[in-house]
């Protein structure tokens, strides 16, 4: 690099300040130009911080996409697992060790669309898991096919004159199976999106956060909407802060109005919770609670 | 810096600046950091990086407050904001 050039332009190179929780030898990362994805990772690290938690207590698990790459990028204990299988991996894990905070990082495609029964179903039995779902509108790492989450009319490689099929309004989704935190922002919200990781690295069961986010390559590209750029000014001018709106009313149409915020927040018992208490219950002094492995402490 | 209404406190009134780091063979030309500082600090350069992009260099940066939005938004960890020792600054009223 030009040294001089450098200099007279005021810009020193050092460490970055998340390097703790990046694993910086991998980066430059694979993302698009104007791809949002990493903007999602930075609030995640963000979170992390702010939460306090220690960093050997928190796991990463991803499936497969772009978004699903993220598992590989974080200095965390992380894996990179099939696709649409990051929560039951999550679940393993959490129930191997209930002392984890374990964290799902993927995508649309991944969370709700080949992933979606263990979705419902870890919703439902509140499994102890922060799921981070980017959402794109498409899958986008096999070059843009329809997913269960895009919006009526918009073009895919599989949909090329338009989309018929209604998609599924995550949030409702995630609340009506059972979500105790429930909330939606864009990659431009950043410190509001960072803001409610951190509260929901927090709580206990099963936490859910649609991170909507720009795919340049493919899915603005194909329905002709400019650079991520463009869809960030998109996201400027079209999105409402609606803090406890009904999820009901969030279903995003094709370059419409979308609804942030934080719709839900209430506490139900975890899936182990439950198990203890049940069995606590039917077998009285027998049982003996199940906390994981006896690690000494 | 300019104000509507000349603070009370004004001359205990620290304002935080910063100084802006940019590895340039690290970032994607988005923009991002440019279109999104709130004080029009940065723009992209003439230049092109390794990867034949341009990268952002620092305009005004006196203007910088350390708000750090730049190194939250920019998607490849290219840009980062560390604070600039305390100097009393002159403010014009
Ligand atoms: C079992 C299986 N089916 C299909 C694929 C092909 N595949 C890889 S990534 C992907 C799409 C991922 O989409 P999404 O989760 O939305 O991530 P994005 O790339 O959009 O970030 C698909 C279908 C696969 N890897 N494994
Ligand atoms: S294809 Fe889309 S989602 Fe994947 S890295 Fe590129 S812009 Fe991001
Ligand atoms: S820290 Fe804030 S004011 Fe300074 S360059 Fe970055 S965005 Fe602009
Ligand atoms: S946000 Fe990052 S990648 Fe984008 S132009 Fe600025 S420094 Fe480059
Ligand atoms: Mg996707």
């Amino acid at each position: 690099m030009n040294e001089t050039l450098t200099k007279e332009m005021g810009v020193i190179e050092e460490k970055h300040p998340m390097e703790n929780i990046l694993r910086m030898d991998r980066i430059p990362h694979i993302w698009c130009p104007t791809c949002g994805i990493g903007i999602a990772v930075t609030s995640f690290a963000i979170a992390l911080e702010k939460s306090k938690i220690p960093l050997d207590q928190v796991c990463v698990v991803s499936g497969i996409g772009c978004s699903g790459r993220v598992a590989g990028y974080v200095k965390l204990d992380s894996f990179h697992s099939t696709h649409g299988r990051a929560i039951p991996f999550a679940t393993g894990l959490k129930l191997g060790n209930p002392k984890l905070k374990t964290v799902v990082f993927s995508g649309d495609g991944d969370i709700i669309g080949i992933g979606g029964n263990h979705f419902i179903h870890s919703a439902r039995r509140n499994m102890d898991m922060l799921v981070l779902c980017i959402n794109n509108f498409i899958y986008a790492m096999t070059g843009g096919q329809l997913a269960a989450t895009t919006p009526l009319t918009a073009n895919t490689s599989t949909s090329p004159y338009g989309n018929y099929e209604t998609p599924f309004n995550l949030p409702y989704l995630a609340d009506s199976c059972g979500a105790v935190y429930v909330a939606r922002w864009t990659v431009l919200h950043v410190r509001r999106l960072a803001n409610s990781i951190t509260e929901a690295l927090n709580k206990k069961g099963f936490s859910f956060i649609e991170i909507i986010c720009p795919c340049s390559t493919i899915y603005a590209r194909r329905n002709r909407l400019g650079s991520g750029l463009d869809l960030m000014k998109f996201y400027h001018d079209n999105s409402i802060i609606k803090h406890g709106a009904n999820t009901k009313e969030l279903d995003i149409g094709f370059q419409q109005k979308i609804i942030v915020g934080k719709f839900v927040d209430r506490e139900r018992p975890t899936f182990l919770e439950s198990l203890n208490d049940w069995n606590r219950k039917v077998f009285g002094d027998k049982f003996k609670e199940y906390g994981g492995p006896d690690d000494g402490d | 810096m300019k104000f509507w209404r000349k603070p009370l406190d004004l001359d205990q009134l620290e304002i935080p600046h910063g100084e802006i780091h940019i590895v340039k063979d690290r970032c994607k030309g988005c923009a991002f950091c440019v279109e999104y500082c709130p004080k029009d600090v940065l723009e992209l350069s003439d230049e092109f990086n390794i990867k034949g992009y341009h990268p952002p260099y620092v305009k005004n940066p006196d203007q910088c407050l350390f708000c750090r939005l730049c190194e939250t938004i920019c998607p490849e960890f290219a840009i980062w904001v560390t604070e600039k020792q305390k100097e009393v600054k002159k403010v014009e009223s």
